[in-house]
């Protein structure tokens, strides 16, 4: 495949069939290959989209400080993005995230800002709004709830599933910004309406949940409720050994985010083995493993990797 | 018939600092009004007048229960619930 340059080679990413976690030759499981985007992970997607459109509004002129609150991901595809248009990057990133994270935004040129790790990414949600307001010549480009981020999933991501598994039942995704959910979700609504969009939560150590009071809370604006078929809360645990899974069996070396979600796929895929029923289950591979070696769960038992991530924005 | 329910840190004020009790009930809706009598104050934390508190998240089993039966779903013998406060990921 050749393309005209890396940001045209966003997307497109492979769909491989995982024969030895599939129940069944009748239930079968099927894994979106996302860190084969150009910075490894599914968030290019967002990042490509929400630049492009800014561009397209007039919202950013040349050399202008763009600024995200971000657990790491797409505030790398940013820095990656920033980097090809012109612009400057500020990322506001809670502490608790692996060091990698940090390693490779200051290698694209993004600056971080830290915010405390209490409070997980609200508080980085909270500290990059009251930076938005200090700094009015900084554009926040705002994943949570900016529809370039949904749009890009329904523009490409759902119709690179359909056309190629076109017997598709499920699609399960993690919940995060719920930009991936929403967009597919929306997609398979308007052209295939019985496919089931499961979310898979990650469910953190306390310290993430460590709000003051529950007006705190947040709920991306871009989740609507309506899209979703069901929504399960994974726990580190059941993440780390389905991550070890689909290494072990499938030869897939992943994120812990993508054992949380393919946690969630197999209890779908038991559920239609138990009704009989055939299904065609598409997930998506977030990311590779590569930024999560410091944290150590790929190896020792997994009360070991558990203890690890405690306290950590795993996904 | 008696429910583990894990309480987030944000509402161990009302559980002398529990993070895992138990309570009973048929149905959700049931298992905290059962909840609320022996921690007096945790269901209006957790409810208002419409229902669930919008920055609540209540699992069964590790499933949303705005998508099954929401208060009226129906609880069991060995089922887990878990109560979360709606936090940002991404």
């Amino acid at each position: 495949m050749r393309f005209d340059s890396l940001l045209d080679s966003v997307g497109h990413t492979p769909l491989v069939g995982l024969p030895r976690l599939s129940p069944s030759a009748d239930v079968r499981l099927w894994a979106k290959l996302e860190d084969r985007n150009p910075t490894g992970s599914v968030k290019d997607r967002a990042a490509l989209a929400m630049v492009i459109d800014a561009e397209r509004k007039g919202v950013l002129s040349p050399g202008v400080t763009l600024l995200e609150p971000t657990s790491g991901n797409t505030g790398i595809s940013l820095a990656m993005v920033a980097k090809q248009r012109g612009y400057q990057l500020v990322c506001v990133m809670p502490e608790n995230t692996s060091a990698e994270r940090a390693q490779l935004l200051a290698i694209w040129g993004a600056r971080v800002i830290y915010s405390p790790a209490a409070g997980g990414s609200n508080e980085a949600v909270r500290v990059a709004k009251e930076l938005a307001v200090k700094n009015p010549d900084w554009v926040m480009l705002y994943q949570y709830g900016n529809p370039a981020n949904a749009l890009a999933h329904y523009e490409n991501t759902g119709p690179e599933l359909l056309a190629d598994l076109p017997s598709i039942t499920h699609f399960v995704a993690g919940l995060g910004t719920t930009g991936t959910l929403m967009g597919v979700g929306r997609f398979f609504r308007e052209h295939k309406p019985g496919v089931a969009i499961v979310a898979a939560e990650p469910r953190y150590g306390e310290l993430v949940y460590g709000l003051r009071n529950l007006d705190e809370g947040f709920i991306p604006e871009l989740y609507d409720e309506t899209l979703l078929t069901t929504r399960f809360s994974v726990g580190p645990s059941d993440a780390v050994r389905r991550t070890r899974e689909l290494l072990e069996l499938e030869g897939i070396f992943a994120g812990v985010s993508t054992g949380a979600i393919l946690h969630a796929a197999l209890g779908i895929a038991a559920k239609a083995v138990a009704a009989g029923e055939s299904a065609d289950i598409a997930f998506i591979v977030c990311d590779g493993g590569w930024k999560y070696l410091s944290t150590g769960i790929y190896q020792g038992t997994l009360d070991q990797a558990e203890d690890a991530l405690d306290g950590q924005l795993w996904a | 018939m008696s429910i583990e329910v894990r309480i987030p840190t944000i509402l161990r004020p009302y559980t002398s600092g529990e993070k895992l009790v138990t309570a009973e009930g048929p149905t959700l809706e049931a298992v905290i009004k059962n909840l609320d009598v022996n921690h007096p104050g945790i269901g209006e934390r957790v409810l208002d007048e419409n229902g669930l508190r919008r920055f609540i998240n209540i699992y069964v089993n590790d499933e949303d229960v705005r998508f099954l039966d929401g208060l009226a779903t129906t609880i069991a013998e060995n089922d887990s619930i878990t109560i979360l406060p709606a936090v940002a990921g991404g």
